[in-house]
C-alpha cells in the first residue's frame, strides 16, 4: 500500500519542531505500525538524513514505552491497542497520516516523538508501593484474597505506564493512572493499611508535576490501550476524597 | 587459572544455612559508607538495588531505559516457579533442583541450583506482601499451573502478565527506596565500561543517553544485572533494546564469559512474516498446558493447506500427527523448550512445516476449549448442551487463562485462535551462558558480581519455563545482598572511592574514542543492516541445530562482517544528542564479537546438550548424545585482546547428589 506520512520533527534541524512529510510506496499490510517506521528510517539513514526518534522496547504491548499519536488517538485509533501493535492493515491505501508525540506540560517533548515522562516515576515514589522490606513477609497463602478482589486488583495492575491517558484527556490530567494503582494495591489486604496516605500522596505529587485535575471527561479510558477503567477514578474519590477531604494523613 | 566455585562445604541442603549463619557481616554503621552500583532494573536489578537499600548502603542505579519500570523483564508472560507444594502434588525443594538440574542436562552447579529452589518459596511470599495480584482460586488461595520439563504444578502467575506483576512489585519496592533517599536512580544512562583499580571493580562509566555526556561512577562495588544477550541474533523475543555491552565490556576487562553458546530457543513463538520484520513475539510456554502441537501426516494435505484449499480444521484426528505426544508420551506436549523446539524443526525440515516455507506447526487449543465447555456445562447442571454451548463456554474458560495472548496472537496474524489453530515456530528467547560467578554470584574480578540473566549460574545447558524471574527475584532479594557482603566486609575501612584516579581516566578515554571511531568511518551501511546479517549468520550456523563445519565458516563470516563494520559503518547524528543509531552502533560492535566467542565455544563442545544441539553428536532417533566423560564442565572463556584467541577456563562441574542420567521425556 501507498501512505503519506505527517511527522512532527522537533530537535536538531528543527529546533522550533515542525511536520514533515513522507511518501511510503510499498508497505505491507502485515507490518506493525512501528516496522513500517523501522523501514522509514533505514531509508532516511540510507539518505544520510536523521532517522525519526520515537521510543518503543517490547513491541508487544507491555513495556509502555511506545508513545505517539496517530491521527489524533494515543496509540492510534484501534481500541485497547498500543502503537506497537498496531497493525497497517487497519489503514486505506493512499491514507495520510499524521503522527505527533503525547502532548502534555507534565510531558516535555525531548525529541521527534520522544517525551519525558519521569513524572510518573515521581508519582509511584510518592506512595505507589506497600511499605514491606524483604524477608518480612509471612506465608503467601496465609491471607486468603476474595478471588474477584485478586482480579479486580490484577486488572487495575496492568496499566502500563504509558501516559496515553495524559495524551487523551483535554486537562492533561494523569487520574487515570493514578486510581489504576490506587486501587491495585488498595483491593488487597496487604495494601489497605496505607490506601488513604498513598492516594493523597499520590494526588498531591500529581498536581506538583503540573498535571492538570480530572473534570469526568473520560477520553483517558477509551484512549487506555489496557482499557483502565474510570470506575478506578470513581473509587478512589470516593473512598479516599469525598469524606475525608485530604484530612487524614496517616490511616 | 584455576576457577574456584567458592562452594560451601556441608551437606547440599545445608550449605545455604550454614553460609548464612558465618558470612561475615556489615555492620549498619559501616553500610552507610559503603557504595554499590547497580545496573540494571529488571528484576534482578531492581529487588537487588531495593533490598541492598532496605539494608543501609548507599546505592546507585543505573538503566538505559527511561524507568526502571520498562525494563526486558516487563514482557515474562507465563509465570515463577516455586515449590511451594501448595497443590500437595508431592512437588519439593528437593524435586525442584532436581528438575532444574535434569532440565538443564546437566551442566549447572548442583550447589547454586539447590539454593535457587530453597529461596523460591520466599519470592512468592515477599511478591504478595508486595500486593502482586497472582492469580487466585475462588477459596481464596493461590493458583498454580504447569510449566513444560516437570510433572508437578508449581507455577505461580498473573494471567499473561506475570512478570509486569513481579517488575512492578520490584519497581514500587525500589522507588520507595529512592523516595527515602537510600538509592539514587539514573535512568536513561548505559553504561560502557567498567572500571578496575588494583584489580577490583571500583566503579563504571555511562553515557546520558539524552546529551551524551561521558561520566564516571565510583564505588566499592559494582552489579550487573543487565540482562541476557539473545538480540545477537537479531530476530529473538526479547525487547529491542536488549544487549550485551555491559557484560561484554566486563569481559573485555578480564571477567570470563561463560558457556555463551547455550542458547534456548522458545519453541512456541509467531512464526516469521517479512523480512522487514524486527522482532519475534513469544507465545508463552503455558499454552502447552492445553494447547496440543501437530502437523498434518500426509504431504498432499501440508500442501493443500498452502494452497488455501483445505483448512486445519477439515483435517480429521487420524490425518494429523500430533508429534509431542507420539514421541514424548510421558510428557507429551510438556517436553521442555530444546526437546520442543528440536522436534519442530524436524518435521519442519521434513516439509511438513503449515505455512508457505515451511517454518510453521499448529498449536491447537480445540480440545481444551471442548473439555472446559463440558466440564463448565456439568457445573452449571446443564445436560446433553449442545456444540455451540459447550464450545462458548470453553471459550471462555480458555480467554480467562490465556486471553492477553490470544489477543495479542490475533492482532498479529489476523486469525482468530478460538476458532483455527495458532501457527507456532521456535525462535531465540533466553540465554543460559553469561558472566561466570562463584557461588557468590561473585565474577572473577573481585567486587563485580552479576545476578539475573546475566550470569551464566542456574540453568545449565536448558532453562525451564518459569525459572529465569525465580532466578532473577532469588538473586535480587535474598542471595546477592548476602553474598555480597562477604566481598564488602574487607571493604569497611577503604574510604569513598577516587573517581578521579587514573583507571577512571584511562576508562573514560576508552569510551570516547570508541564513540569518536564510529562516528567518524561515514561509510554507508546501517548499524541495523549489519545487526541484521549477523543475526542471520548466527541463527544458519549456531542456532537450533550446529555442525563442526557450519561453526568454522561462520566464524570467519563474522570476522569479514566485523571488517565491513569498521570500515562502512555508517552512524546519523553526533554523540552530543538523543542518538538512537549511535547507541544501536555501539551494541552491534559487541555483538560481533560476542557472536564469535559463541561460535567458538559451540566448536569446543563437542557433545549435544540441552540447547546446544551439534549434528554430529545425536542418537538415532534424533535425540541429544550427550559426553560426560568428556564435557562436564562450565567453559569459561578469557578475553585476550582483538584477534587473539580467546583461553578457555574450565570449571569441572562435580555431581555428589543427582546421578548424571541420559534425559528421557519419553
Ligand atoms: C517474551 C518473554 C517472555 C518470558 N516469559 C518468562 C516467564 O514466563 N517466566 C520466566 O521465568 N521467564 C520468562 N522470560 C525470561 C525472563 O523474562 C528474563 O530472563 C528475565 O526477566 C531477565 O531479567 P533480568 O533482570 O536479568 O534482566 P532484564 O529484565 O533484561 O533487565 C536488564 C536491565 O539492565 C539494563 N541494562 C542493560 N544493559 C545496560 C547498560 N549497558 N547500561 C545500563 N543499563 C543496562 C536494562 O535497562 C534493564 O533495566 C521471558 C522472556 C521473554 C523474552
Ligand atoms: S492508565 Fe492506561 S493510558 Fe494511562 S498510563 Fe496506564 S495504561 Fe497508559
Ligand atoms: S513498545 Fe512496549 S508497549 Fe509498545
Amino acid at each position: 500500500m501507498k501512505l503519506r506520512l505527517k511527522i512532527w520533527r522537533e530537535g536538531g534541524e528543527f529546533p522550533k519542531g515542525q511536520f514533515q512529510t513522507y511518501q511510503m510506496d510499498d508497505v505491507n499490510p502485515d507490518m506493525s505500525f512501528l516496522e513500517m517506521l523501522d523501514v522509514l528510517n533505514e531509508r532516511l539513514v540510507a539518505e544520510k538524513k536523521r532517522p525519526i526518534a520515537f521510543e518503543h522496547d517490547c513491541r508487544e504491548g507491555i513495556c509502555g514505552t511506545c508513545s505517539m499519536v496517530i491521527n489524533g488517538y494515543p496509540h492510534g485509533p484501534m481500541q485497547g491497542t498500543t502503537a506497537c501493535q498496531l497493525h497497517m492493515r487497519h489503514f486505506k491505501d493512499g491514507e495520510t497520516i499524521t503522527i505527533e508525540p503525547f502532548r502534555a506540560k507534565a510531558f516535555p517533548v525531548l525529541r521527534d516523538l520522544v517525551v519525558d515522562r519521569s513524572s510518573f516515576d515521581r508519582i509511584i515514589e510518592s506512595g505507589g508501593y506497600v511499605a514491606v522490606n524483604t524477608g518480612q513477609a509471612q506465608d503467601a497463602n496465609a491471607i486468603p484474597v476474595r478471588k474477584e478482589a485478586a482480579d479486580e486488583a490484577f486488572n487495575a495492575a496492568t496499566c502500563i505506564g504509558c501516559g496515553a491517558c495524559v495524551a487523551a484527556c483535554p486537562n492533561a490530567s494523569a487520574m487515570l493512572f493514578v486510581s489504576a494503582k490506587v486501587s491495585h494495591l488498595a483491593m488487597l489486604p496487604q495494601g489497605k493499611p496505607e490506601a488513604k496516605r498513598r492516594a493523597q500522596a499520590m494526588v498531591a505529587q500529581m498536581d506538583k508535576e503540573g498535571f492538570g485535575n480530572c473534570s469526568n471527561i473520560t477520553a483517558c479510558e477509551a484512549e487506555c490501550p489496557k482499557e483502565i477503567s474510570v470506575e478506578n477514578i470513581a473509587r478512589m474519590n470516593r473512598e479516599y476524597f469525598s469524606s475525608v477531604l485530604g484530612s487524614e494523613t496517616n490511616a | 587459572m584455576k576457577l574456584d566455585g567458592k562452594v560451601p562445604a556441608g551437606s547440599l541442603s545445608e550449605k545455604w544455612t550454614n553460609y548464612r549463619s558465618t558470612v561475615p557481616l556489615v555492620a549498619p554503621n559501616n553500610k552507610r559508607r559503603i557504595d554499590i552500583i547497580v545496573v540494571g532494573t529488571g528484576l534482578a536489578g531492581a529487588s537487588a538495588a531495593a533490598t541492598l537499600g532496605e539494608l543501609g548502603y548507599n546505592v546507585k542505579v543505573f538503566t538505559f531505559h527511561d524507568s526502571p519500570r520498562r525494563a526486558h523483564s516487563i514482557a515474562a508472560q507465563g509465570g515463577i516457579n516455586a515449590a511451594k507444594n501448595y497443590q500437595n502434588d508431592g512437588d519439593s525443594v528437593y524435586r525442584l533442583f532436581y528438575d532444574t538440574i535434569k532440565g538443564g542436562d546437566y551442566r549447572s552447579r548442583e550447589s547454586n541450583v539447590h539454593r535457587l529452589a530453597e529461596v523460591s518459596v520466599n519470592i512468592i511470599d515477599q511478591a504478595v506482601a508486595q500486593g502482586v495480584p497472582f492469580a487466585r482460586e475462588y477459596g481464596g488461595l493461590l493458583a498454580n499451573r504447569s510449566f513444560g520439563g516437570v510433572q508437578v504444578s508449581r507455577t505461580f502467575y498473573a494471567r499473561g502478565q506475570t512478570g509486569q506483576q513481579l517488575l512492578l512489585g520490584a519497581y514500587q519496592s525500589l522507588s520507595r527506596q529512592i523516595s527515602l533517599g537510600n538509592v539514587e536512580m539514573y535512568n536513561r544512562h548505559e553504561m560502557l565500561d567498567v572500571v578496575i583499580v588494583d584489580g577490583k571493580a571500583r566503579g563504571i562509566i555511562t553515557r546520558n543517553l539524552l546529551n551524551g555526556k561521558i561520566e564516571r561512577h565510583a564505588a566499592h562495588a559494582v552489579v550487573l544485572g543487565t540482562g541476557g544477550y539473545g538480540n545477537v541474533f537479531y530476530l529473538s523475543t526479547n525487547a529491542m533494546n536488549c544487549n550485551v555491552t555491559a557484560a561484554w565490556r566486563a569481559t573485555k576487562r578480564g571477567a570470563f564469559m561463560a558457556n555463551p553458546c547455550f542458547t534456548q530457543i522458545h519453541p512456541t513463538c509467531i512464526p516469521v512474516s517479512g523480512d522487514y520484520q524486527s522482532k519475534l513475539t513469544l507465545m508463552s510456554e503455558s499454552l502447552r498446558n492445553d494447547g496440543r502441537v501437530w502437523v498434518p501426516k500426509k504431504m498432499e494435505d501440508v500442501q493443500a493447506i498452502r494452497e488455501g484449499r483445505l483448512k486445519p480444521t477439515d483435517l480429521t484426528e487420524e490425518e494429523r500427527d500430533y508429534y509431542l505426544e507420539r514421541r514424548y508420551p510421558a510428557f507429551g506436549n510438556l517436553v521442555p523448550r530444546d526437546v520442543a523446539s528440536r522436534a519442530a524443526k524436524q518435521v519442519c525440515d521434513e516439509g511438513r512445516g503449515v505455512n508457505q516455507n515451511s517454518l510453521a506447526v499448529y498449536l491447537d487449543f480445540n480440545d481444551a476449549i471442548m473439555r472446559y465447555g463440558r466440564s463448565e456445562a456439568h457445573t452449571r447442571g446443564m445436560h446433553n448442551p449442545d456444540e455451540g454451548t459447550v464450545r462458548q463456554l470453553g471459550e471462555k474458560v480458555v480467554e480467562a487463562k490465556y486471553g492477553n495472548l490470544f489477543e495479542m496472537y490475533e492482532k498479529i496474524k489476523g486469525q482468530n485462535p478460538y476458532k483455527t489453530p495458532m501457527m507456532i515456530y521456535p525462535a531465540v528467547h533466553y540465554t543460559m551462558g553469561g558472566l561466570w560467578v562463584d557461588y557468590n554470584l561473585e565474577t572473577n574480578i573481585p567486587g563485580l558480581f552479576a545476578i539475573g540473566e546475566a550470569n551464566f549460574s542456574d540453568h545449565g545447558a536448558n532453562r525451564l519455563g518459569a525459572s529465569a524471574l525465580m532466578q532473577g527475584l532469588a538473586d535480587g532479594y535474598f542471595v546477592l545482598p548476602y553474598t555480597i557482603g562477604q566481598f564488602l566486609a574487607g571493604e569497611i575501612r577503604t574510604g569513598p572511592i577516587d573517581p578521579d584516579q587514573e583507571p577512571f581516566a584511562e576508562a573514560e578515554n576508552n569510551v570516547k574514542g570508541q564513540i569518536d571511531r564510529l562516528l567518524s568511518i561515514d561509510g554507508s551501511q546501517s548499524p541495523e543492516s549489519i545487526h541484521r546479517r549477523l543475526g542471520r549468520i548466527m541463527w544458519d550456523y549456531c542456532g537450533m541445530a550446529r555442525n563442526a563445519e557450519g561453526l568454522k565458516s561462520a566464524r570467519q563470516m563474522i570476522r569479514e562482517l566485523r571488517e565491513e563494520f569498521w570500515n562502512d559503518l555508517y552512524v546519523a547524528g553526533t554523540n552530543e544528542e538523543y542518538n538512537p543509531e549511535l547507541e544501536k552502533a555501539y551494541r552491534v560492535a559487541d555483538f560481533l564479537e560476542l557472536g564469535e566467542l559463541m561460535v567458538v565455544d559451540a566448536l569446543d563442545r563437542n557433545e549435544s546438550c540441552g540447547g546446544h544441539f551439534r549434528e554430529e553428536y545425536q542418537s538415532e532417533e534424533g535425540e541429544a548424545l550427550r559426553n560426560d566423560e568428556d564435557y562436564a564442565y562450565v567453559s569459561a572463556w578469557e578475553y585476550k585482546g582483538w584477534d587473539e584467541e580467546p583461553e578457555l577456563h574450565k570449571e569441572e562441574l562435580v555431581f555428589e547428589n543427582v546421578e548424571l542420567k541420559t534425559r528421557s521425556y519419553k
